[in-house]
């Protein structure tokens, strides 16, 4: 086992290598610089474009100021915002862990329906169930996310009053942040009603959120129950008289789980993509927005280390998986 | 199943309890960004205008609420001396800055702050002007450096501010966010402890908010200031829940989560007033949209050509599918609100095809084609506003092609002339005629790249000029008059609209007043 996870890391370390390349290479050949776009139509004073320039360590040649990148990167430093001039780690640990909040709840949503939905249309292959929720998830991978999310505001938070529209708690909140977890914070805090407003506000984007990978899910558990269910051994276990759902979850759901935990680990990537946009419809402080602004502001070293840090994440996770695939799996592990 | 019931109530109960009780008199507001920071004079963008400039700061002089004309701020009167170079300031007394967990100020405000405030941004050498990590983009924009010869304290209330050169705008331009004043003792404490950088994290100043939390991205809170010199804000708290979308925006106003919700798009009017809950204000702003053709390209250095293209225009369809219909045409430079302006003097050119068809043939057009250079983004859909030129202008045999280019490659590449045609906006920020010409179309601009139709006029320029020396405003409205005369038979501009400015408000929301110049000052607001 220490072996493969060796094995694991070594193949990360390029990779790792390839995405800063890649990082600082894309922002930069991006059209515009952060000084012109904070200058906007105004007078740009030569002096004031050539300070700035040499301020920010903009004026010297492309590859030193990635060598200068690196430099730092090795010693953990991420640099400074060039807009808000706080350390990128900084900002990203702030916002971080709404989006890490609102993606796990995102996925125990898709993990809990898509699972329940891939089983039930496998044991009702054909019938019409099958074909409802199997075309719900069809519907449901090809929504839209702006669209999905401002069609649930307007029926559930507008029409209904049920859900709040947006943001991550109620204004009347003040929660100070202390692990940034909002509905760890609010318990914290000990204000009556906080949590529950917390808990209401990750409704709508949880489900929005997790509408794509909950129809991925659904589609992969299916089609792994399907070839499962014609198994000798659940046959066997029919034949022993077990009851339906004994057969169901207990011997062919383990064993059909194994593509469903790799496709969810997938996900984790699909997720941070998500967010991007479900932050944007529902004010939500993580940090897919963080990353747009700072695109569209050319805040270089704060794309450069928010793509190094979701991408880091995303390869861990997918280590994560890996790894308990080998746990689920045994031959995996084994294989040379 | 009891139990499920049970379960489910419980749930619902919770959430029912999650309902927003509001705390003595919040105001919440829906803005659509994070402020970039709140040292204002670092900063240009009119979010931070609203999140600082209006809200922590005031400055000397202040613009009359919902107007351009100038009030007394922190100034309580002024003296110009004869030859105009000379400005003495009589400063407030009783001036309190606010008192904050990291600062407890022990004297009021005095002259000493202004001096602070303008030196950090004018002098080279002062210790903070190198603190400003941005520099000050506005202050070297407006040329505040070569303008402002000094900024002296005569006694700790009059401060004398000199000129190198006449300019009848500066009383405006001191009304402007970056002109903000901030506290000298302050950053005195701040420079002390080595923390510069948190006059920018933890501001400082005299207005009617002080600043209680940010978290970018979610929400700024403010609690009133209770020492405020015009006495404390009607709302107890502000809030501004920051809210990217429109939709969501107008969506949260729907709601009640936000009283007031800002900018919603021009399409989306309709439907909130059609919301009895809603009013929507609407305000005619600074703000002239322009094509910008560039006059040093084949055909468009003709003026007949311009003029060509100004009269095939059809700027009722423009606005009717641009902006939803809800934007005043542009006839001159100027928008109707702001003195001096031709609106009512000039006569509109907007599609006269059979004019403009025997323009094109005198400028001898052989059928080149031209481009058009749209931006991604902004205020309103610049391709299909491009897109439907092309289509006006194909009626008059002139071909154009549509190239849509990211915003910062397009400023770089049109400011060096490579456009054939643009099509642009101007937001006034100080009510001062001279602020839409010179910086977009004096020869100083062609040099600088602020003119983008490549477009130097010496008698314009020197109109601009008598008008920038000359205090009497009769007279310097005679002279914009001419300067727009001058712009209107050139054509280096044609003008497209006046952008409406809409805010959504809740009806228990009162004593909202809408600022042309696009900021939001929520002081004088009131909640039933």
């Amino acid at each position: 086992m220490f072996n493969f996870i060796l094995r694991r890391i070594a193949v990360v370390i390029p990779t790792f290598l390839g995405i800063t390349v890649l990082a600082f290479a894309l922002i930069h050949m991006i059209p515009g610089d952060p000084v012109l776009v904070m200058v906007g139509e105004r007078r740009l004073d030569p002096e004031f474009y050539r300070q700035a320039m040499q301020r920010l360590g903009l004026d010297q040649p492309l590859y030193m100021q990635y060598l200068h990148y690196l430099q730092k990167l090795v010693s953990g430093n991420l640099g400074e915002s060039l807009v808000t001039h706080e350390p990128v780690m900084a900002e990203f640990l702030k916002l971080f862990p709404a989006t890490v909040e609102l993606s796990i709840c995102a996925m125990l949503f898709a993990a809990v329906t898509g699972l329940a939905a891939g089983i039930v249309a496998a044991n009702r292959r054909g019938t019409a169930v099958d074909h409802v929720v199997m075309g719900s998830a069809l519907t449901g991978y090809s929504m839209p996310i702006f669209w999905w999310g401002l069609v649930l505001i307007m029926l559930f938070s507008v029409h209904l009053g049920w859900t709040p529209v947006s943001g991550r708690i109620d204004l009347e909140f003040d929660i100070p942040a202390v692990t940034g977890f909002m509905l760890i914070d609010t318990l914290l805090s000990g204000e009556e009603g906080a949590f529950a407003s917390a808990l209401s506000h990750l409704i709508l984007p949880a489900i929005v959120l997790g509408t794509i990978p909950m129809a991925v899910i659904a589609r992969m558990t299916r089609s792994s129950m399907l070839e499962v269910l014609r198994e000798d051994y659940i046959r066997t276990a029919r034949a022993k008289g077990l009851s339906p759902v004994r057969v169901v979850v207990v011997h062919a759901l383990r064993n059909a789980l194994v593509p469903v935990v790799t496709v969810i680990g997938l996900q984790v990537g699909t997720l941070l993509a998500g967010a991007v946009l479900t932050e944007t419809i529902f004010s939500w402080p993580g940090i897919g927005k963080w990353l747009i602004d700072s695109i569209s502001r050319r805040d270089y070293p704060v794309v450069q280390g928010g793509i190094l840090l979701v991408a880091t994440l995303i390869i861990l996770v997918n280590l994560l998986v890996d790894i308990l695939y080998g746990v689920i799996n045994p031959r995996i592990r084994h294989a040379r | 199943m009891m139990k499920k019931r049970q379960w489910a109530a419980a749930i619902g109960a919770g959430l029912l309890a999650a309902t927003p009780v509001w705390a003595a008199k919040t105001l919440s507001v829906c803005t659509e960004a994070s402020p970039e920071g709140f040292d204002i004079a670092q900063y240009d963008s009119a979010v931070t205008q609203d999140a600082a400039g209006e809200t922590l700061y005031e400055r000397l002089v202040e613009f009359k609420r919902g107007a351009t004309s100038v009030e007394p701020g922190l100034a309580e009167k002024w003296t110009i001396s004869k030859d105009g170079l000379t400005y003495t300031f009589n400063l407030r007394k009783g001036v309190k800055f606010h008192t904050t967990e990291y600062f407890k100020p022990s004297r009021n405000f005095n002259a000493d702050d202004v001096v602070f405030s303008f030196l950090r941004m004018i002098d080279k050498n002062h210790p903070w002007y190198k603190q400003a990590a941005n520099g000050f983009p506005y202050a070297t924009g407006m040329e505040f450096p070569d303008l402002v010869k000094s900024v002296e304290k005569v006694d700790d209330y009059t401060v004398k501010i000199t000129l190198t050169r006449q300019e009848a705008p500066f009383l405006a331009d001191l009304a402007m966010g970056f002109a903000s004043i901030m506290s000298a003792e302050y950053a005195a404490q701040l420079d002390k402890a080595g923390k510069q950088q948190d006059l920018n994290l933890k501001p400082v100043g005299t207005g009617p908010f002080v600043l209680k939390s940010y978290q970018k991205d979610a929400m700024v809170r403010y609690s009133a200031n209770a020492e405020y010199w015009r006495g404390k804000a009607k709302v107890d708290s502000l809030v501004f829940a920051i809210t990217p979308d429109p939709n969501v925006r107008q969506q949260r106003v729907k709601a009640g989560e936000c009283q007031i919700a800002l900018y919603p798009k021009p399409d989306q009017v309709e439907a909130l007033k059609a919301d009895k809950n809603i009013t929507v204000g609407s305000l005619a702003t600074l703000y002239t949209g322009y094509i910008a053709p560039n006059v040093e390209k084949p055909f468009l250095k003709d003026k007949k050509f311009r003029q060509a293209l100004a009269y095939s225009f059809d700027k009722q369809g423009f606005i009717k599918s641009i902006f939803g219909g809800n934007a005043k045409p542009a006839v001159t430079v100027l928008p109707p609100t702001m003195w001096s302006s031709t609106t009512e003097k000039l006569k509109e050119r907007s599609a006269d095809l059979e004019k403009a068809k025997k323009l094109v043939k005198e400028s001898g057009y052989d059928g080149s084609e031209i481009k058009i250079w749209a931006r991604v983004g902004g205020l309103f859909d610049s391709k299909r506003a491009a897109e439907m030129l092309q289509a006006d202008w194909a009626k008059i045999g002139v071909k154009v092609s549509v190239q849509q280019m990211e915003w910062g490659e397009l400023l770089k590449r049109s400011g060096k002339g490579e456009h054939d045609i643009t099509i642009l906006g101007w937001a006034g920020d100080n009510g001062d005629p001279d602020n839409f010409f010179t910086p977009n179309l004096s020869c100083d601009a062609y040099k600088s790249g602020g003119n983008r139709s490549r477009w130097c006029n010496k008698d314009f320029d020197k109109v601009l000029a008598d008008a920038r020396l000359e205090t009497d405003q009769k007279k310097r409205t005679k002279l914009y008059e001419k300067a727009q005369q001058i712009v209107y038979d050139e054509v280096p501009w044609i003008p497209t609209v006046h952008m409406i400015a809409f805010v959504a408000q809740r009806k228990n929301v009162s004593g909202f007043v809408q600022s042309p110049f696009m900021t939001n000052n929520f002081y004088t607001v009131d909640l039933k």
